[in-house]
């Protein structure tokens, strides 16, 4: 086939509608402190991964609460499970539980 | 006996009127409903403790104790206010030493935000509409059924220049958060999305009420917000924004959506402004002479202010500044 140098971009709208919540039902349902955070950012400012990475905690919990897995787990593999982030949260969750558990749900992902 | 006039019976006019009286002055209300209790009436229950907004007002109704001292004039409206006389719409002017403008606020029209749908789509409703659901125990869709996914909307007419509400009304995060508990009572299975510019839970308890929703409700909080709003072939609504905290544009249908209308200054304050000398704020809201010393005064002399009218505030705020004007009113009187 001729390449045209043309590309379709996949659409980069949250679909809620679309989006399979089940897992994310399923992690919150096993720690509702998660629904607690305020989205302050202590956990990636204090993050040893997201010195070096582009790992964003914050962001990576958020977009699996929507409901979007892809890439979720990889992302959660940077993290080295130092702890730094829940000694920070103000809203006291056990942000390192809430890794473990998001690798175990999206694992198979 | 001197003679106070109080406009305006909400809660702010009737505390005021009942701690005037408490002191040996002779009060008349002046009220455009029919009944006292202004905006306080049509709410079911106030934040962040669930108390019925009608337990509120029989004690405020008590507090009034009926003596000879104590007019009430409903139904009518107040025009041009001065220190010692207020003009009724009538043409009847009344005298007095002194007077307490407690007239509140009007709520916004959601019509003029147009792109959310306010109007034009059935299952567009107001926080004022819910809660008058909720005082009738029937909240449902506009062609029966309950809903399954509800959106609640916060800042509508509110911090946004586009409509000239630059201000912020202060009560809607509290009341959005409040009406998420609620619904999940009610709706349990529903999922609940509250879409927010920011929380601002200024009071004691509220937080912890915010957090309640979060983590013993599940109400699901989107940082961003609602951009349009347009029916989907299954008569539902969809709804877009940008989730800022991912970054990411985000759209869903729902069943239901919630506007938290704010809080917007009376028309009438204009009259006040042009025609009483008495100084307004680019917000709409009158002036108070000073906001920490003299927040119940008006620039003018003998003309006092209580409650919304200067600022939006809550049920409990609105009650103190009703006694601090009384004080305030006495204080006055003494010297003169």
């Amino acid at each position: 086939m001729i390449n045209f140098g043309f590309s379709i971009n996949r659409p980069r709208t949250i679909d809620i509608d679309r989006n399979n919540l089940r897992k994310s039902n399923e992690i919150i349902r096993e720690m509702p402190e998660l629904q607690a955070c305020i989205g302050c950012g202590s956990c990636t400012a204090t993050c040893t991964a997201g010195n070096l990475t582009e790992f964003n905690f914050r962001k990576v919990h958020t977009l699996v609460r929507r409901g979007e897995y892809q890439g979720a787990y990889e992302e959660m593999n940077k993290c080295m499970l130092c702890g730094k982030c829940r000694l920070v949260c103000p809203r006291g969750i056990n942000t390192r539980g809430i890794v473990m558990l998001i690798k175990r749900k999206l694992g198979d992902f | 006996m001197k003679h106070v006039i109080v406009i305006g019976g909400g809660v702010a006019g009737m505390q005021c009127a009942s701690e005037l009286l408490r002191q040996g002055l002779a009060v008349t209300i002046i009220e455009k409903e029919q009944d006292l209790g202004g905006k306080v009436r049509n709410w079911h229950k106030l934040f962040p403790t669930f108390t019925p907004a009608d337990e509120v007002l029989s004690a405020m109704r008590h507090r009034l104790k009926i003596s000879n001292n104590l007019k009430i004039r409903t139904g009518c409206q107040a025009t041009t206010i001065t220190a010692n006389s207020v003009t009724l719409c009538s043409g009847e002017e009344l005298k007095c030493d002194a007077t307490v403008i407690a007239t509140g606020f009007t709520l916004f029209d959601a019509q003029i935000k147009e792109e959310y749908g306010y109007g034009i789509y059935d299952n567009v409703i107001t926080s004022a509409e819910l809660e008058q659901m909720f005082n009738e125990n029937n909240v449902h869709l506009a062609h029966g059924g309950t809903p399954k996914r509800i959106a609640i909307l916060h800042c509508v007419g509110s911090r946004d220049e586009k409509v000239c509400q630059r201000h912020c009304s202060k009560v809607c995060c509290v009341t959005g958060v409040k009406q998420a508990i609620e619904l999940k009572k009610l709706f349990p299975a529903a999922d609940v999305f509250n879409f927010y510019m920011d929380i601002r839970m200024f009071g004691p308890g509220y937080e912890e009420m915010y957090r309640e929703a979060q983590t013993a409700y599940n109400v699901h909080f989107v940082r961003g917000r609602i951009s349009e709003v347009s029916p989907t072939f299954n008569s539902q609504l969809q709804i877009k924004a940008e989730d800022t905290l991912t970054g990411r544009p985000l759209k869903m249908s729902v069943d239901m959506l919630v506007l938290l209308i704010g809080m917007k200054s009376n028309e009438h304050n204009i009259t006040l402004r042009n025609e009483c000398n008495l100084l307004a704020q680019p917000s709409g809201f009158m002036q108070p002479q000073d906001s920490f010393i003299g927040n119940v005064t008006s620039n003018v002399d003998g003309i006092f202010y209580a409650g919304t009218i200067t600022a939006p505030k809550n049920v409990g705020e609105s009650i103190n500044e009703g006694t601090a004007a009384a004080r305030a009113v006495i204080e006055w009187l003494n010297k003169h």
